[in-house]
């Protein structure tokens, strides 16, 4: 006999499916019966860049403790999919169990013995309760979710009043699913009690949080922050952003006594399109922007330095995949800081804002609309596939009512009347940002000529060279004032002084977070800092300056943060220390703790062998 | 270069319109294109057509790409907003700003290269949509800004100064317009401000994607024996279908012509378009029909101008998305911010 690993609230399920499958709703559900139950829970999708026929996984981390990031390694794997079977049964750990459809026998051959099996005639029972094709599918998944459920230990009752909640505006399907639930349920009542050492008890480790992915999310800061027009063209990961701005428009940005639009959002040619309908409707005075990937941003670099130099404000989205080229569609990584950072041709930096999960991809979609705004530029907010396209366990969105969109330093024509002379480059404040003025303001008054070429202070073309780089010294000015406003980095520190520090940004935030306990419960201390914008404030600067090592986590291949630390933060290359994962994975604790360590052995063997 | 900003004295008896402005408040900036370049006629014309029709110059906004076409938009409408943006990119631009407010007229003007070349992508698919604009392509078969080069509207075997024959087929605008759903269609010529300005006022009136292609010889690249779009060449092949009267609110229409010779349409606005019908029984109305001529007449040899169609009952782009009568640019937090309570409800639903 296989030994059996034993815990409560702290294991991982895997579930390999085929896509198209029907199962992404189901799992579903297994999630969130156990965040009804009070137990934190992570779940990740990985999937091909196929529709489908194709495998398909969703892995769920279940822990009390609070650990969001990717674990590694599986304790149960639902093995749905024949055709990845070997490969998945090699991921289970020793003593874990593999949950299969029995209807037909597995060969021994096919198997390992040291893994526990929980077989279900998932097929059989789908075959005699149900006639239509369709229907055996779809109720399969919904039986094995009964059998994990009480397997596990979870409330019936808290399953049945999620499937009420999916199914409200659609009631017929409910006793159809619950029937399906209870065929699961009582087959594995019957005969595999005690065939499980994982189980779901009640905490309260939950709280308040909400239970979203980072595309849904910023897509509602939109809606929140203003945005008006949306111009984008489909690509994954990006793609359900557009779509959920535009569902939750159709919910909350009609016009009441008329039920038209509030909103305008189109389905462009091309990247280039998106990117110009933003530039062309925010120079007109509307909040825009375009939701992409890196081979948009590739498109889209022309206009990015014609939004700089022509002090335009745009706002967008790279929700980052595996790059370069179409590279890894369906994958993580956080490549395109320095595309974004240093995007177009010419001297341009932009401003680039980095959430840590879906809270922050809201907060940081309604912030960046009036960062635009307020600096007259192009913002990227830079998630990934990881935040956008998984639901993450995070704080509830908030919202201030009494909080007001920052549109900056835009003239009406009463101001125009009040003022001597109208100067769209000149910079009035000393902080590089000029005043601008929108089309159609004033008979007289205002109006200027908006060019990519070179311009004085009063929007006249010219090339001399005084002139130029004039306008370009205040537009460094104006990025020097933006390092206040972004978001400032989090730092946290260690519980006694250290001389090592560790930076860190995205969705890498809660494998390092697990990894940060895991080390200092080695002893490791480390104080960390997340970044959440570039460019960066004089803190980054401090950090590194007070640190005597730091390691910076990121997920791409060439150190991408770390160069724009040296570049320009004043960073001492000496002290930077990659630790790179860009496999296409989320990072995990595993990782950055068994990096950290090693490199810390690597460069002090004696303490090693004092150890 | 720097901008020469233009001696403003008014002459006490020139012309006002209905706004009081004189035909010299719709200029701008002192050309700097080459002296006899076709564009600066057309700019000429965007000054009379503006002036007749009584436009507040500041509710116009001008949209351009990358060339010397592109950079006309200095050199008229001096008080409006103007757009000098990225090459055969301008469409884009365009859509964006109008899609931000509906209430301002757009004019988008290109040359054949920013539009037939670079920019055909982006032509084809702001005439698809239906953006509600004036779109001028200023067509002179050659890059002017770069000195000479062939773009793609120069006719196959039209020849180069060097006497070189471009070896490729031509994209012809004006049927690309029809086949993308262009609901006003017009094709000038530089030299013909009779034609070019009702044209260009009738288009402004349009509700919907107007295109004109404006035949506009660059006389220092494509103005030589040879090229199918000189001076000469175009005077000699063009075929005018029809000329054009354009009766605004103000003015009072006159019915001095005979039965059977003119086609009159009633734009959205109430403006009257009276087509004289030249030569053969041409409808305008008909796009397939339209399609079909300038095809027959242009293997023939000739230069096909005049209003190729238009469909009066245009819908545009908003029309079409079924957006709020406001400009978007116009709503605040209280219409587009749902608030703490709708985001209350979002949380619940998401535990
Ligand atoms: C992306 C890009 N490629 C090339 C150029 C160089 N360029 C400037 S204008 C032009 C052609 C303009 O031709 P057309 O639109 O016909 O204008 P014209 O000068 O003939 O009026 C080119 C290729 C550019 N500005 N941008
Ligand atoms: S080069 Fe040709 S198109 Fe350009 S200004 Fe001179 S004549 Fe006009
Ligand atoms: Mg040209």
């Amino acid at each position: 006999m296989p030994t059996m690993i034993e815990a409560a609230n702290d294991f991982v399920v895997k579930f390999a499916n085929v896509n198209g499958s029907g199962s992404a709703s189901a799992n579903r559900l297994f999630v969130r019966s156990i965040i009804r139950m009070g137990v934190p829970v992570s779940a990740r999708n990985i999937f091909p860049s196929n529709i489908q026929g194709l495998p398909t996984w969703y892995e769920v981390r279940v822990s009390e403790a609070g650990h969001l990031g990717r674990r590694g390694g599986v304790d149960l794997m639902v093995a749905m999919n024949p055709e990845t079977w070997d490969a998945d049964i090699a991921e289970i750990e020793p003593g874990g169990y593999l949950f299969h459809d029995s209807t037909k026998p597995v060969l021994a051959s096919r198997l390992r013995g040291d893994i526990n099996l929980i077989g279900v005639p998932l097929t059989a029972i789908c075959n005699e309760r149900y006639s239509d094709p369709r229907q055996r599918q779809l109720f399969k998944n919904i039986v094995y979710v009964g059998a994990l459920s009480s397997l596990l230990g979870i409330d019936e009752a808290e399953i049945e009043r999620l499937i009420r909640e999916q199914f409200r505006s659609k009631e017929k399907l409910i006793p159809a699913n619950l029937e399906a639930l209870q065929l699961g349920r009582s087959y594995a009542l019957d005969h595999l009690s005690g065939q499980l050492g994982l189980s779901v008890e009640r905490a309260d480790a939950v709280g308040e949080r909400i239970f979203i992915d980072g595309n849904n999310a910023a897509a509602l800061g939109c809606v929140y922050g203003g945005a008006t027009v949306a111009a984008w063209y489909p690509i994954t990961p990006s793609t359900s952003l557009a779509d959920s701005f535009g569902s939750h428009c159709r919910r909350l940005r009609g016009e009441p006594e008329t039920g038209r639009k509030r909103y305008a959002i189109i389905q462009a040619e091309d990247e280039i399109a998106a990117i110009g309908m933003v530039v062309g409707a925010a120079w007109n005075g509307a909040r825009a922007f375009t939701a992409t990937s890196g081979p948009g941003i590739s498109l889209m670099q022309e206009f990015f330095g014609l939004a700089y130099f022509a002090e335009i404000p745009a706002v967008i989205f790279d929700v980052q995949r595996g790059g370069p080229s179409t590279g890894m569609p369906t994958r993580t990584q956080q490549s395109d800081l320095t595309a974004c950072a240093y995007a177009s041709h010419g001297d341009t930096k932009h401003v680039v804002l980095l959430p840590g999960d879906p809270k922050e991809c809201f907060e940081f979609a309604a912030q960046s609309f009036d960062l635009a705004d307020r600096l007259q530029t192009p913002v990227f907010v830079l998630s990934d596939l990881d935040i956008g396209m998984n639901e993450w366990l995070c704080d509830s969105l908030e919202w201030d009512d009494a909080r007001r969109y920052d549109r900056g330093k835009v003239l009406d024509a009463e101001a125009l009347d009040a003022m001597e002379r109208f100067g769209r480059y000149l910079d009035v404040d000393g902080d590089g940002i000029p005043y601008r003025t929108l089309p159609g303001t004033h008979p007289s008054k205002g109006g200027f000529f908006t060019r990519g070429t070179s311009k004085d202070r009063f929007a006249r073309y010219t090339e001399r060279g005084a002139d130029y780089v004039d306008n370009m010294e205040r537009l460094l000015a104006k990025f020097e004032t933006a390092k206040a406003l972004v978001p400032a980095p989090e730092v946290a520190s260690a519980a006694e002084a250290t001389g090592l520090g560790v930076i860190y940004f995205g969705s890498t935030a809660p494998a390092m977070d697990e990894a940060l306990a895991a080390l200092d419960a080695d002893g490791i201390r480390l104080d960390a800092m997340r970044l959440r914008a570039f460019p960066f404030s004089a803190e980054v600067e401090g950090f590194v300056a007070d640190h005597d090592r730091v390691f910076v986590v990121e997920q791409n291949r060439d150190g991408q943060i770390r160069n724009l630390l040296v570049n320009e933060a004043g960073a001492d290359p000496d002290k930077l220390i990659s630790v790179l994962h860009y496999d296409g994975t989320p990072i995990t604790a595993r990782f950055i703790a068994g990096s950290i360590a090693a490199r810390l052995r690597a460069a002090d063997p004696a303490q090693e062998a004092a150890e | 270069m720097t901008h020469i900003a233009k001696p403003r004295f008014r002459h006490p008896k020139l012309p006002v319109n209905a706004l009081g402005f004189t035909r010299r408040d719709y200029e701008g900036a002192v050309s700097t294109l080459c002296a006899g370049c076709g564009h600066d006629s057309i700019s000429g014309a965007i000054i009379q057509a503006c002036f007749e029709l009584d436009l507040p110059p500041h509710r116009l906004a001008k949209l351009s790409g990358i060339g010397c076409s592109s950079k006309t938009p200095t050199y008229f409408l001096g008080n409006s907003h103007g757009f000098n943006s990225v090459h055969g990119r301008m469409p884009s631009v365009l859509t964006g700003a109008n899609l931000a407010n509906r209430d301002l007229v757009y004019l988008g003007v290109s040359g054949d290269g920013d539009s037939a070349s670079i920019g055909l992508g982006q032509f084809a698919h702001c005439l698809r949509r239906g953006v509600d604009m004036v779109y001028i392509v200023e067509n002179n078969g050659v890059y002017g800004l770069t000195k000479g080069q062939f773009s793609a509207t120069a006719d196959q075997g039209a020849k180069d100064r060097r006497g070189g024959a471009n070896p490729d087929a031509a994209v012809d605008l004006p049927s690309l317009a029809l086949l993308m759903g262009a609901t006003f269609v017009a094709r000038s010529f530089s030299g013909d401000k009779a034609q070019l300005v009702p044209l260009i006022k009738a288009a402004m009136r349009h509700r919907g994607a107007a295109f004109i292609d404006c035949i506009s010889p660059c006389v220092a690249f494509n103005n030589h024996a040879g090229s199918t779009k000189s001076f000469d060449f175009v005077r000699e092949h063009n075929e005018a279908v029809n000329f054009l009267d354009v009766f605004t609110g103000r003015d009072e229409i006159t019915a001095d012509y005979e039965e059977g010779t003119v086609q009159e349409i009633v734009q959205h606005d109430g403006s009257v378009l009276r087509l004289k019908k030249l030569g053969a029984d041409y409808d305008a109305t008909d796009p397939v029909a339209a399609l079909a001529y300038l095809q027959s007449h242009q293997t023939a040899g000739e230069v096909v101008t005049g209003l190729i169609h238009v469909k009066a009952a245009a819908e545009d782009l908003h029309a079409r998305m079924e957006t709020v009568e406001a400009p978007l640019s116009s709503l605040d937090e209280a219409e587009l911010c749902p608030g703490a309570d709708a985001l209350a409800a979002i949380n619940a639903a998401l535990r």
